[in-house]
C-alpha cells in the first residue's frame, strides 16, 4: 500500500513537471491565451488610434496578468482551498472599507487606494465567491441539500449586494454569475431551479404592478429597450450595429474601420472593441475569435472533468463557464442581442484589473490540472 | 470496510453527476454561441449592403431638439423671465479636425473670448462627439462675419436659439436668479440625455430651484447626414429616412415637451419700489403676505444684471463682480446674517407677558446705562440717550435698552431664546428656493456646541443681557426678520415663505395655483397680550417720541413697526460712539420691521440698510416707500390667485 502510493507519487511527479524546471505550466492553455491576447493587441492598436504607447500599457497589464497566472499555477489546489475562506473574508472586509469610505466621501466609491496601486475590491469577489462556494461543498455530499443551497446563495449574495450598493450593478451581476454557475455545476436540483424560475416569472408581474415606482419601471424599460433612449445608451447600440454590419464577411481591413476611426463608435477600446473587430475583420475575424474563446472554455471544462476532488472540480467548472458568460454578455450587448451593461470583452478590452483577475483564474485552472495525482482507472 | 466503500460509491456518483452537468453546460455554451453566430450572420451577411451603405458616406445622426424654457410671471402676470431669439455659435466635436486651432481661428475673428480658450475646450471635450456644444452668443454682425467664413470651420455652425431675457434686470436678479451656460459641474446633477440640445441651465434663485419644471423635455429627430455633416434625409421632409431609421432600430422622432410657465408670488411693483428706495446703499428688503407666506418682494442691493449671465458673462466681468467690495452677488436677503438689534424686543416682550416675568405697568428708571447687580461692567443705552421712567409699552415705543437688559436678566436665557426660536429665528424659514442661512439664537446649549474649549463654553449673565437687545452672538437674516413679523401679525399663525404660487401649462395656458401651507402656531399668549405688543408697535410709528415716528409721519394706514440698530463696531467702556469718526464700513446697520394695516395685516416687511445708522432714519423710510407702493397698487390687480 505504502509502496504503491509512493510509486504513484513518483509517476505523477515525472508526468506533471517539465524536466528542466519543475514548474507547472499548462501549455495548451498558455498557447490559447497568447493567441487571444495577441489578436486582441492587433485590434486594440487600431481601436486606440494606432497609438503604440497606449498599447504598451495594455502589454504591461498582460505581463502583470502573466505573472499572476504563473505564480498561481505553482500553488497546489489544496493550499488554494485552505486560503479560500480568508481570501473571501478579506474581500468582504475590503468591500466594507470601501463602503464606509464612500459614506464619508458622500458618493459612490469602488476603488481602494493603497498608495502604490489602486484596485477594486469587487474584482477579488469575482474569484473569491465561486471559490467560497466550492470550499463550502468540498466536504459535503453532492448534490447539495436545500439548506446547503441556501447557504451557498447567501455566500454569493452578500458580496454581490455590497457591490450592487456601490453601485456597480455590472460587477455585481458578474459575481452572481460566477457564484451561481458554481452552484449549478455542484448539482443544484433541477426541480428547485424550475420551482424558483416559475415563482420568479409569476412574481415579477405582481412586483411590477404593486410594488414598483414609476421611475423604477421606466428604468427597467430603458434597460430592456435601449433604443427608447436614443440620446443615451441607444446611440452606442446603433453605432455598434452599423460598425459590425458594415464589416461584412471579410471586414474593411486593419486600421480601415470608418466607424471606429471617425470616432463614431463610443467606448471603442473598452466595452465595444468587439464591434471594431467586426468592422475591420468581418465575420471571419469574429468567428476566429469565438473559436479561440470556445477552445479555452473547452480546455477549462476538460480540466474540470479530470479534476479529482469536489473543490477543484467545482472551481474549474465555474471558472470556465464564467469566462464564457463574459464573452457572451459582451458580444451579445455589442451586437444588440442583450441590453447594454458595462462588461468588457475578456482578454481583449483595454483595462487593468479585469485582465489580472482573469489570468489569476486561469492560473488556478492550470494548477488544478498540473497537480493532479495519477490514479489507476 | 462499509465506510470507505460507500465513500467510494458516492465518489463515483458525484463524478457522474458533475460530468452530466459539465456536458449539459457545454451544450448550452454551444447553443448560445450558435445564437451569437446567427446574429452576426444576420448583421454582416444578410443586412450587409444596407449597413455598408450607411457607414460608407452616409451617417445616421440623431438631432436633439431643445424644449422651450418656461416663462416666469409675477403674481399680476408681468413677465419676469422671457425668451428672446438670438444667434449662437455651436460646435460638434466629432466633425472638428483640430479643436485647438479651430478655437484659435475663432478667437482671431473675435467670435469667442481668448481667455475662455481652455474652458471651452474642456467643455467641448466633456460632451459626446455628436452633441452640439454652445461656444458663445453672437451679435447680428458677428453672425454675418462667421456666415461668410463658414466653409473654413467644419463642425462649427451658427444657429438661432432662444436666450433668456430678464426685462426687470437688476430688480429681479436676487429673487429670480439667472440661467447660464451648462458647466461640467452642472452635468453631474442633470439627466444628460434630456439636456442634449439645451445650452443653458438655472444657476441661482427660482431659475435653479425650479429647473425641472422650467426646462421641459428634449425631443429629437433622426437625420441621415454625409461625412461633411450635411443633412441628406430628414424625416420631416423625406420619407426615405423613416425607412432607414426603422431599419436601424425603429426610432421615431419625438417633439420636445416645453417647460411649464410658473407664477411667482412677487409683485414687481413692490420689487421695483424697494430697489429704488434702497438705491445705492447696501441692504435688503423682504415683504411677505402674512396670510399666505407669499413673498411679495425680495430685494438685495447692490444687485447685478442677470442678462449678462444669460448671454454669457466674460471672465473679466465675472471676476469684477466677484471681487467687488460691496458683494453684489451676495443675496443679503437670504444669506446676509446681521445682529437683529432692538427688532427682537416685541417677541421678548410677548414672552415676558406670557410668562408673567414682569408687570407691564411697572416703571423702571433709565439713566442711560446699567450694570448687572454686583458687577462693574456698564451696559449702555444703545448709542446713548436717557429715557427716564419707562414701562414696557414705552420701552418698545422708544426702544429702551436698559429696560430690556433688566427684563432679559429676570427672564433668564431659556425663556429669551425660546421666545425667539418660536418665531423662526435660528433656523432657515423654509423658503422654497433654498440658499438660506440659519442665523444664530444663542443659548448655553448652543455655546457648548459652538466652542471646543471648556472655558469658552461657560454662559455668562452678560450674554443673556446682550441677547435681550439683539446684540452679542445673535444673528438673523432679513427673510427671517420678515417671516417673524408675518407670524407676529397673524398672532402666531405662520406660513413658510414661498415664491412659487402657480404652474401654467405652456400649451393650454391653464394655471394651477398651490395652496399655502401652515406652520405649527405659536401658542400661549392671550389676545390681550398680542394686543399689547401690537399697540406698542403702533406707537413706534404713530406716537411722538416713537423711534419711527418721523419716518412714518402722515402715512394713511396704521402700521405696527419696530426699529433696530445692529452694532458693527464696539466702543470702549468710557468712549462715546460718534458716527462721523467711525470708518463707514464699521458704522451701525439700520433695521426696520413692520406689518400693516395693524388691525388687519396684509403685508409684513423687514428692511436692513448696512452702515447707515439707526433704523428709524435709514431703514424705516425704505419700508415706507414700499408700503406706499403696496397700498397704491392694491386697487389694481390684474390676476389674483
Amino acid at each position: 500500500m505504502s509502496l504503491a502510493s509512493l510509486e504513484w507519487g513518483n509517476v505523477g511527479g515525472a508526468r506533471r513537471r517539465l524536466p528542466f524546471s519543475g514548474l507547472v505550466i499548462d501549455v495548451p492553455l498558455l498557447v490559447l491565451l497568447f493567441m487571444i491576447v495577441g489578436l486582441g493587441f492587433v485590434v486594440l492598436y487600431s481601436a486606440l488610434g494606432a497609438d503604440a504607447s497606449l498599447l504598451m500599457r495594455q502589454g504591461l497589464r498582460f505581463a502583470a496578468g502573466l505573472v499572476a497566472f504563473l505564480v498561481l499555477s505553482q500553488v497546489p489546489p489544496r493550499y488554494l482551498r485552505i486560503f479560500t475562506p480568508w481570501v473571501y473574508l478579506a474581500g468582504l472586509g475590503l468591500l466594507l472599507v470601501v463602503m464606509v469610505e464612500g459614506e464619508i466621501a458622500k458618493g459612490g466609491q469602488r476603488w481602494l487606494d493603497l498608495g502604490f496601486v489602486r484596485f477594486q475590491p469587487s474584482e477579488i469577489m469575482k474569484l473569491a465567491a465561486p471559490m467560497m462556494v466550492a470550499w463550502f461543498m468540498h466536504d459535503r455530499r453532492l448534490p447539495p441539500t436545500f439548506l446547503q443551497t441556501l447557504v451557498m446563495v447567501l455566500i454569493v449574495s452578500v458580496p454581490a449586494g455590497l457591490i450592487g450598493e456601490q453601485p456597480d450593478l455590472g460587477t455585481a451581476m458578474l459575481v452572481v454569475a460566477a457564484g451561481g454557475l458554481t452552484i449549478l455545476v455542484a448539482g443544484l436540483s433541477v426541480r428547485l431551479m424550475l420551482t424558483v424560475g416559475t415563482l420568479g416569472l409569476c412574481g415579477a408581474p405582481v412586483l411590477w404592478m404593486f410594488f414598483m415606482h414609476d421611475y423604477q419601471r421606466n428604468r427597467i424599460l430603458t434597460f430592456m429597450n435601449p433604443e427608447s433612449d436614443p440620446l443615451g445608451t441607444g446611440y452606442n447600440t446603433i453605432q455598434a450595429k452599423i460598425a459590425i454590419g458594415s464589416g461584412g464577411l471579410f471586414g474593411k481591413g486593419w486600421l480601415n474601420g470608418t466607424q471606429a476611426h471617425l470616432e463614431f463608435l463610443p467606448e471603442r477600446s473598452t466595452d465595444f472593441i468587439f464591434a471594431v473587430m467586426g468592422e475591420e475583420f468581418g465575420l471571419l475575424g469574429l468567428l476566429l475569435l469565438l473559436v479561440l474563446y470556445l477552445a479555452i472554455v473547452a480546455r477549462g471544462l476538460w480540466i474540470a472533468a479530470e479534476a479529482q476532488d469536489t473543490f477543484t472540480r467545482l472551481l474549474a467548472g465555474a471558472l470556465s463557464l464564467t469566462f464564457f458568460f463574459y464573452v457572451f454578455v459582451n458580444a451579445g450587448m455589442v451586437s444588440g442581442l442583450l441590453p447594454i451593461v458595462g462588461v468588457p470583452l475578456p482578454l481583449v478590452s483595454a483595462g487593468g484589473t479585469s485582465m489580472v483577475t482573469l489570468m489569476a483564474g486561469f492560473g488556478m485552472l492550470a494548477s488544478i490540472h498540473g497537480h493532479r495525482k495519477l490514479m489507476a482507472p | 470496510m462499509a465506510g470507505p466503500s460507500t465513500q467510494l460509491k458516492d465518489h463515483w456518483q458525484e463524478q457522474r453527476l458533475f460530468l452530466s452537468r459539465v456536458i449539459a453546460a457545454a451544450v448550452v455554451v454551444l447553443l448560445l454561441t450558435g445564437l451569437l453566430v446567427a446574429r452576426l450572420f444576420q448583421l454582416q451577411v444578410v443586412d450587409y449592403e444596407r449597413f455598408a451603405e450607411l457607414s460608407r458616406g452616409n451617417r445616421f445622426r440623431i438631432e436633439p431638439q431643445p424644449p422651450t424654457r418656461g416663462l416666469i410671471f409675477d403674481r399680476n402676470g408681468l413677465v419676469i423671465a422671457d425668451n428672446t431669439p438670438n444667434w449662437e455659435l455651436v460646435a460638434v466635436a466629432e466633425e472638428i479636425g483640430s479643436l485647438d486651432s479651430t478655437l484659435k481661428a475663432l478667437e482671431e475673428l473675435e467670435l469667442i473670448d481668448p481667455s475662455e480658450h481652455t474652458a471651452l475646450r474642456d467643455l467641448v471635450r466633456s460632451h459626446r462627439g455628436f452633441e452640439r456644444v454652445k461656444l458663445s452668443n453672437l451679435t447680428e454682425e458677428q453672425a454675418a462675419t462667421f456666415a461668410v467664413r463658414r466653409h473654413r470651420f467644419p463642425g462649427v455652425d451658427i444657429q438661432e436659439a432662444l436666450v433668456r431675457y430678464y426685462p426687470f434686470g437688476e430688480a429681479s436678479a436676487h429673487a429670480i436668479g439667472y440661467v447660464g451656460s451648462i458647466s461640467p459641474a452642472d452635468l453631474e446633477r442633470i439627466d444628460r440625455s434630456d439636456y442634449a440640445a439645451t445650452s443653458q441651465i438655472g444657476k441661482q434663485g427660482v431659475e435653479r430651484a425650479y429647473e425641472e419644471l422650467l426646462h421641459g423635455h428634449v425631443g429629437y429627430r433622426q437625420q441621415v447626414v454625409n461625412a461633411q455633416g450635411r443633412v441628406l434625409f430628414d424625416p420631416t421632409v423625406d420619407s426615405h429616412a423613416d425607412n432607414v431609421a426603422n431599419f436601424i432600430g425603429g426610432i421615431e422622432s419625438k417633439a420636445p415637451v416645453p417647460g411649464s410657465n410658473i407664477v411667482v408670488s412677487l409683485d414687481m411693483r413692490l420689487q421695483l419700489a424697494a430697489q429704488e428706495a434702497l438705491g445705492d446703499s447696501r441692504g435688503a428688503l423682504v415683504a411677505i403676505d402674512p396670510r399666505t407666506g407669499d413673498v411679495l418682494a425680495l430685494v438685495s442691493t447692490p444687485s447685478f444684471d442677470p442678462n449678462s449671465f444669460a448671454t454669457g458673462i466674460s471672465r473679466a466681468d465675472y471676476v469684477a463682480l466677484n471681487t467687488d467690495l460691496d458683494k453684489p452677488l451676495l443675496n443679503r436677503a437670504l444669506s446676509g446674517t446681521y445682529p437683529p438689534g432692538s427688532t427682537v424686543k416685541p417677541y421678548i416682550a410677548l414672552a415676558a407677558l406670557q410668562h408673567e416675568s414682569i408687570d407691564p405697568a411697572r416703571e423702571i428708571y433709565c439713566p442711560g446705562e446699567w450694570r448687572i447687580p454686583g458687577q462693574t461692567h456698564k451696559y449702555r443705552e444703545g448709542r446713548g440717550g436717557v429715557h427716564g421712567a419707562t414701562n414696557l409699552h414705552a420701552a418698545i415705543v422708544r426702544s429702551c435698552d436698559v429696560y430690556f437688559y433688566q427684563l432679559a436678566l429676570s427672564m433668564g436665557i431659556g425663556d429669551v431664546s425660546s421666545s425667539l426660536k418660536a418665531f423662526g429665528f435660528g433656523a432657515p424659514s423654509g423658503l422654497d428656493i433654498g440658499g438660506e442661512r440659519a442665523g444664530i439664537v444663542p443659548s448655553p446649549e448652543w455655546k457648548k456646541k459652538q466652542f471646543s474649549r471648556r472655558e469658552d463654553q461657560v454662559w455668562f449673565p452678560g450674554e443673556t443681557v446682550n441677547t435681550g437687545v439683539g446684540q452679542g452672538y445673535m444673528t438673523v437674516t432679513p427673510l427671517q426678520a420678515a417671516h417673524a413679523q408675518a407670524t407676529l401679525a397673524m398672532r402666531g399663525v405662520g406660513h413658510p415663505p414661498r415664491l412659487l404660487i402657480g404652474i401654467e401649462n405652456a400649451v393650454t395656458r391653464e394655471v394651477t395655483y398651490s395652496e399655502p401651507t401652515t406652520l405649527p402656531p405659536v401658542e400661549g399668549p392671550s389676545p390681550e397680550q398680542w394686543d399689547f405688543v401690537r399697540d406698542a408697535m403702533v406707537g413706534v410709528t404713530g406716537v411722538t417720541g416713537g423711534t419711527a415716528f418721523t419716518a412714518m409721519k402722515g402715512f394713511p394706514f396704521k402700521v405696527a413697526g419696530k426699529t433696530g440698530t445692529a452694532q458693527v463696531f464696539t466702543v470702549g467702556q468710557d468712549e462715546k460712539y460718534k458716527e462721523s469718526e467711525v470708518d463707514e464700513r464699521l458704522r451701525d446697520h439700520g433695521w426696520f420691521v413692520a406689518y400693516a394695516p395693524a388691525d388687519a395685516p396684509r403685508i409684513a416687511l423687514a428692511a436692513i440698510v448696512e452702515n447707515a445708522g439707526g433704523g428709524g432714519r435709514s431703514a424705516a423710510p425704505v419700508v415706507r416707500k414700499v408700503l406706499e407702493a403696496y397700498f397704491k397698487a392694491e386697487n389694481y390687480v390684474a390676476r389674483q390667485p
